[in-house]
């Protein structure tokens, strides 16, 4: 080896900090995440064949026995369950990552770099991001294909998405605070799962909450995942304030998601950026 | 970027009084340091020493309790992101992404220091080539052997041609050759006029590669100077010789004292005798010859060199093994101590 005996590189550092700098480095770190996810076979199960899976199991699992009411099929009223499941677990891959580079010693070279110290957490959960959005695409391919044929105009429909990438980015710190508080991949995989399974299956997602006995039931219409469920449903479907009803949503589901979404967002992202600095300091 | 003059007169790194506990763990109790520009400084210590935690309060990613610390004349708390940019740090376990390649590693850390997309690819390229990757570039570093990714890793801190290197134990969990291949690598950087803090286990490789030594315990430096100054004061190689026959031994130690010296010990249950030396292979050549003529059976003739042990031993007068309070403070990162946490 002969190394270069000038040091060329240093006259074309450039001079940068502020949101400048955090939003380059936040996209250095979203091409990383980017260009794992199809290198990593765990990301593609996440990302194509539990979706699929989840989407096809219920369908013909339970489309047989289960009767929602307002004149609705069942895969029709599945589908926002399912997207709204498939993504909220898709932060768990959030927090795995994290704890993975935090016991590769990754981040702390990221810290001993001249970084934006936000850069490695919105990089991630960007990326994230990306996934769930084409996570969504394969999940309404897939129900199309089993006979999902939902009434929502453009506009509930574009709307619904906005729905689903906010719950997924907010999830995301979720997932990150999760990652980076057990630090270690095994933990943050349990971890990371175990709290959503309540949230998930006690809620609007699979049935209506009419028929689950009355103390459950006022958990289930007053968490947030719920209102995410109705507020996607509402807007795919195109239901009417009556059909509404008949499903257990009341009017406002919409509003109601928005400000649990943004709540815990306002929450999660300078607890994540806490975390961070913290376990990145600690020694190990 | 600053008009910066690579070789600064001053030294490269000053620590004063640098203090660090984790809970009731005192991971470094008052070290003071000073490494001058272009040498290379050895933190030699065992597990659980403090050389860890003296690396991250450097390296801006601790910060200590107490006392103060620049590096390249930055103070590494209050101008922390300006250091970011001057040094480069190598730790324990090659910190590199397993799954993107080898080229996309180095320019996204390239991208990191800020350099601009093209100025990272051409530098990767540069590096890649100097570290004997090149061939493997544009393979996942996941495929890589353990020497490749510690190349890697190195590469990545050289990146922009950092004023302060920082090498966390280097060699650690490389086989012989990986460690003999990386030894040159940091000599030829050293050759080249970089300034090197490297910590250590292995009394071996610091008394290869650096100019200066501290020696650290619990904390605390106990020892610091030229390796040709601690060896002087640990009392340096020693020729150890065990004879077949216990008679003979009285005549063995004759031969040690007139061809090596006067400070012969003697340990007449083990048959055995050793004694200090300058010119280590000479003095063992002519021991052999000597024994063989004086018609003395010998079981086993040997140089032994100070190791990490005998410097703690003859400083501390105790082994160099960390208590399981200092190994949690510092030492492994292995998921196993995490777990256990």
């Amino acid at each position: 080896m002969s190394a270069p005996a000038e040091p060329w590189v240093r006259q074309h550092i450039m001079r940068s900090s502020g949101p400048g700098r955090a939003l380059t480095h936040a996209a250095v770190m979203a091409k990383r995440h980017l260009i794992q996810i199809p290198r990593i076979p765990e990301l593609i199960v996440f990302a194509t064949i539990q979706p699929i899976m989840f989407v096809v199991l219920f369908r013909y699992v339970f489309a047989g026995s289960i009767i929602v009411g307002a004149n609705e099929s069942y895969i029709n009223f599945l589908m926002a369950g399912i997207f709204v499941q498939t993504v909220a677990f898709g932060s768990v891959a959030t927090g795995i990552g994290l704890a993975a580079d935090l016991q590769q010693g990754l981040i702390d070279r990221f810290r001993s770099l001249p970084m934006a110290p936000s850069a490695v957490l919105t990089g991630r959960t960007i990326a994230d991001l990306v996934r769930n959005m084409f996570v969504v695409g394969v999940m309404i391919a897939v129900g199309l294909l089993v006979g999902f044929r939902p009434d929502g105009s453009l506009f509930g429909w574009i709307s619904a998405i906005g729905f689903l990438l906010l719950l997924s980015f907010t999830f995301s710190w979720v997932g990150a605070s999760v990652g980076l508080a057990v630090r270690s991949v095994e933990v943050a995989q349990s971890a990371g799962f175990i709290w959503l399974f309540p949230f998930t299956f006690a809620s609007s997602a699979f049935v209506n909450p009419a028929n689950m006995p009355g103390w459950l039931r006022a958990f289930v219409e007053n968490q947030p995942m719920t209102q995410v469920v109705n507020a996607v449903r509402t807007q795919i479907l195109g239901l009417s304030p009556e059909a509404a009803r008949a499903l257990s949503i009341s009017e406002g589901a919409e509003w109601r998601a928005l400000a649990w979404l943004l709540g815990i967002l306002v929450v999660m992202v300078p607890l994540a950026v806490r975390l961070y600095r913290r376990a990145a300091a600690r020694p190990r | 970027m600053s008009d910066h003059i690579p070789t600064s007169r001053g030294p490269a790194i000053v620590a004063h009084g640098l203090r660090k506990s984790f809970g009731d763990v005192v991971a470094l109790d008052g070290v003071d340091l000073t490494v001058k520009a272009g040498t290379v400084f050895g933190l030699l210590g065992p597990n659980g020493a403090g050389k860890t935690t003296a690396v991250k309060i450097l390296t801006t990613l601790l910060r200590a309790d107490d006392g103060t610390a620049e590096v390249a004349g930055l103070d590494v708390v209050r101008r922390a992101d300006e250091l970011r940019s001057r040094i480069g740090l190598t730790g324990q376990y090659a910190a590199v992404d397993e799954y993107l390649t080898g080229r996309e590693n180095l320019e996204m850390f390239g991208r990191l220091y800020n350099l601009p997309t093209d100025v990272a690819r051409r530098r990767a390229d540069e590096l890649l080539a100097q570290f004997d990757l090149a061939d493997d570039a544009s393979r996942v570093v996941k495929t890589y052997s353990g020497g490749m990714r510690r190349r890697l890793d190195l590469a990545a801190s050289l990146i922009i041609f950092p004023e302060v290197l920082f090498l966390d134990e280097p060699t650690t969990g490389l086989d012989p050759r990986g460690r003999l291949r990386m030894w040159d690598i940091i000599e030829e950087l050293a050759a080249g006029g970089a300034t090197i803090l490297l910590t250590t286990q292995y009394m071996e490789e610091a008394d290869r590669l650096a100019d200066r030594i501290a020696v650290l315990d619990r904390g605390r430096v106990i020892a610091e100077g030229t390796t040709d100054e601690l060896k002087a004061q640990i009392g340096g190689e020693r020729l150890e010789v065990t004879v077949s026959d216990e008679g003979d031994l009285p005549r063995a130690v004759d031969v040690l004292r007139t061809h090596c010296g006067p400070e012969v010990q003697v340990d007449a249950e083990r048959r055995h005798a050793s004694v200090p030396v300058t010119a280590g292979a000479r003095a063992l050549a002519a021991a052999v010859r000597e024994l063989d003529g004086a018609g003395i059976h010998i079981d086993d003739l040997s140089l032994h060199r100070p190791t990490l042990d005998d410097v703690f031993l003859s400083l501390t007068g105790r082994v160099a093994a960390p208590t399981e309070e200092e190994a949690a403070g510092d030492g492994g990162r292995a998921p196993a101590t995490e777990g256990a946490r």
